[in-house]
């Protein structure tokens, strides 16, 4: 069956393209793009006029929760909360009950993902056994069972010896580390960024300097080992400048910006409201300008939401005793439109790079491009729709979020994976 | 000018002039700790609820009385011993309680924000009794009729905060309240106890007892808890009182004769405070304790009275 998305504006960073065209489909790759394409008999079109047709957007820094924590979320409702929210692929992280340490779960999360998946699923094994930070996880088989990526997310290896072996052991795999970076001894008891706004509000806070001296010890760790560090959700302006500067010198080092670090200040915790409670905490609004800065340059490689479900009972209560972290997959894309691309702060192309070829270059995934012959995974967006946000319709099993009712221009359209429309 | 509030949460969100309305209605209300019959009918017919999720007698019990001398019926429910232990979540316990029709709810909880939670899931009226290291807004009131009642006004007057202000709600609230009212602000202490960027709270840093109480005219003593060794913020209570610890001597070198010394309770005598300081003729502490009775008969009056007080 072939797809014809006809007059819609192509943006396709990945081959320079940003203009009118037709996007043609034929067996679940892109056949072409170009001008005044025809259709043929067997052609279903789609009238694209006033669209954004884009690359799928890739989403590598998720928490889908199965298995063990299906009352959170399950594949089924992450990957149609990814594909609602525009994307065509996430990868998903390893804390999981079991852990991802051993190939049957990975074998698991992708046999879920192939019954009843909405989009592609990528899973992330962990470094160490059981998170533990203690001894490493059977990496090799688990990167042949398909994990694309490693990391203890979460939680950070303190242990840079044993996060040493890691990263040379797994060089050969071409799979890279993901760092969570935060000293658990700096960040002991916090709750939320540690600044003016925990001191008024009398609530334990994480430095920033817990999370640079992480990301610091990564890089040099990098730079030994030769590995491919990628440090995941980035939210200090520290941790920015020490990212820029290895990169200048050439160390392999990537790094990941979610939604809320770039629209979020710490300022919303005054409402005790847990929907402002993750980690790294909202940090302050110098922060956002340089994460802002540092998407736009190109330091911040790529946009990724750290969706965490958790349930209303996990973040209703005390502030101090709720769960860590906000689902994104069905936001990120408006608020990106709204908050960046509307207001000029960020270049449309950049935004969808960002979210497409970049994340795909990083993890060495299929997609990201509409080249002819590339898998037909697609996002549509309407850029001028209207809407408010609203947690109850969500397609996620959770409803943590700090944006509802935010009122939002641009929003997903339809999400074509594999040629096949997942979502509209 | 009257009160509007649903709850009384924090003093950061009062201004001065309510401030002074409950300052001032508390002064007023003194009178019937003295009466042979302390009880007026000003809250009759009203229900409050102590929900206290933290040990505490002093703050407990004085809201107890208070409500009491108003005519309130005043049930105390506490954590131990309660569905809380049964596992049950804050909020549901809250919703329960609620459903039961209360007038006020008075919650101490260990939890910043654990009141503003409150105030925002039940109908009725929230007092805040601490929460966590956030605020407890009573005890700063407390803490202001007792210095007006010394000092005869609040502006221009100076006043040292000392000892643990990271962990402080009565450190919080009070900063909020005396700035609101003109005072000036000195809070000391070693500097793993002073919370980071606290000048744009409006106050001054001292790293030295001595600078800190030199002039001024209230020095207030906090509390420590042993914790603070364990977690490293201290060496060793040895150490602290050594150079924290207010005594005589000290007092007398380097504060002024008039000096308020004040304490919000339950003292570690020999570390934050020495017997002579806390017994001595500087100390305010146990009028604190007394007014205290008193400011929160004006919140609870305030929050629950029809018009027209019947002290």
């Amino acid at each position: 069956m072939n797809l014809l998305i006809r007059n819609g504006r192509v943006v396709d960073p990945a081959n320079s393209l940003d203009d009118v065209q037709d996007v043609l489909i034929s067996s679940g790759r892109i056949e072409r793009v170009g001008r005044d394409l025809a259709a043929g008999p067997d052609t279903t079109v789609l009238e694209a006029a006033g669209k954004l047709v884009c690359p799928g957007f890739i989403d590598i820094h998720v928490h889908l929760r199965e298995p063990g924590y299906e009352y959170k979320e399950t594949v089924a409702s992450g990957t149609r909360a990814a594909a609602a929210g525009g994307f065509t692929a996430v990868a998903c992280m390893a804390n999981t009950q079991p852990v991802n340490d051993n190939r049957s779960i990975t074998d698991y999360i992708r046999a879920k993902a192939a019954a009843e998946g909405a989009v592609r699923v990528y899973p992330i094994g962990a470094v160490t056994r059981a998170l533990g930070g203690a001894e490493l996880a059977e990496l090799a088989e688990l990167a042949e069972a398909g994990c694309v990526a490693f990391s203890d997310d979460g939680r950070c290896v303190m242990n840079a010896a044993l996060y040493r072996r890691a990263m040379e052991y797994t060089l050969p795999f071409g799979t890279p580390i993901i760092s969570h970076a935060e000293d658990h001894h700096l960040s002991r008891g916090a709750a939320m960024n540690e600044g003016v706004v925990s001191t008024e509000l009398g609530i334990a806070g994480a430095p920033a300097a817990a999370e640079d001296i992480m990301v610091a010890r990564d890089i040099v760790l990098a730079e030994l080992t030769g590995a491919h560090v990628h440090i995941a959700h980035l939210s200090t302006a520290g941790a920015v400048r020490l990212v820029r500067e290895a990169k200048a010198r050439g160390v392999r080092v990537t790094a990941e910006v979610t939604p809320h670090h770039l629209l979020l200040t710490d300022e919303a915790v005054r409402s005790f409201d847990a929907n402002a409670k993750m980690n790294p905490p909202l940090r302050t609004k110098r922060d956002t300008e340089v994460l802002v800065e540092a998407l736009a340059d190109g330091t911040i490689d790529c946009i990724a939401t750290d969706h965490a479900p958790h349930a209303g009972s996990e973040k209703e209560g005390e502030f101090d005793l709720a769960a860590f972290g906000i689902i994104g997959l069905e936001t990120a894309v408006g608020l990106l439109l709204d908050r960046l691309v509307k207001p000029g702060i960020l270049p449309l192309a950049t935004l969808v790079s960002r979210l497409s070829r970049d994340p795909a270059r990083l993890l060495g995934l299929p997609g990201g491009s509409l080249a002819p012959g590339a898998a037909a995974d697609v996002t549509l967006i309407d850029p001028g729709a209207t809407w408010t946000v609203d947690p109850a319709k969500f397609q996620s099993r959770s409803r943590n979020t700090p944006f509802g009712g935010w009122s939002l221009t641009g929003r997903p359209w339809k999400t074509i994976v594999g040629g096949t429309v997942a979502w509209e | 000018m009257g009160w509007t509030r649903k709850d009384l949460l924090a003093m950061r969100e009062l201004d001065a002039s309510e401030i002074l309305l409950l300052v001032d209605t508390a002064a007023t209300l003194q009178e019937i700790a003295g009466r042979e019959i302390k009880k007026v009918p000003a809250l009759r017919g009203k229900t409050i609820v102590n929900l206290f999720y933290e040990n505490s007698t002093r703050t407990r019990t004085s809201f107890e009385i208070a409500g009491k001398w108003l005519s309130a019926d005043v049930v105390n429910f506490s954590a131990s011993g309660s569905s809380a232990s049964k596992g049950e979540s804050f909020i549901d316990t809250a919703k329960n309680i609620a459903a039961m029709s209360p007038d006020v709810v008075v919650v101490r909880h260990s939890s910043a924000g654990a009141a503003q939670l409150l105030a925002r899931s039940l109908p009725c009226s929230i007092v805040n009794a601490g929460d966590g290291s956030h605020e407890h807004p009573t005890q700063a009131l407390l803490d202001l009729l007792t210095i007006r009642e010394h000092k005869k006004s609040f502006e221009g007057l100076s006043v040292a905060i000392v000892g643990d202000i990271a962990h402080s709600r009565v450190a919080r609230s009070n900063i909020h309240g005396m700035r609101k009212l003109g005072m000036t602000v000195t809070v000391a202490g070693p500097p793993t106890l002073i919370p980071p960027f606290v000048q744009e709270l409006g106050v001054k840093v001292a790293y030295r007892l001595e600078d800190a109480i030199r002039d001024v005219d209230v020095i207030m003593m906090l509390r420590l808890q042993h914790e603070r060794m364990t977690a490293g913020l201290i060496p060793s209570l040895r150490e602290y009182s050594r150079y924290w610890g207010l005594t005589l001597d000290k007092l007398r070198m380097q504060a002024r004769p008039d000096v308020l010394i004040m304490h919000p309770g339950p003292v570690n005598r020999g570390i934050e405070l020495s017997p002579e300081v806390a017994d001595g003729p500087y100390s305010v502490i146990l009028d604190q304790v007394a007014k205290g009775v008193a400011v929160r008969m004006a919140v609870l009056f305030m929050l629950a009275g029809s018009k027209g007080v019947q002290a």
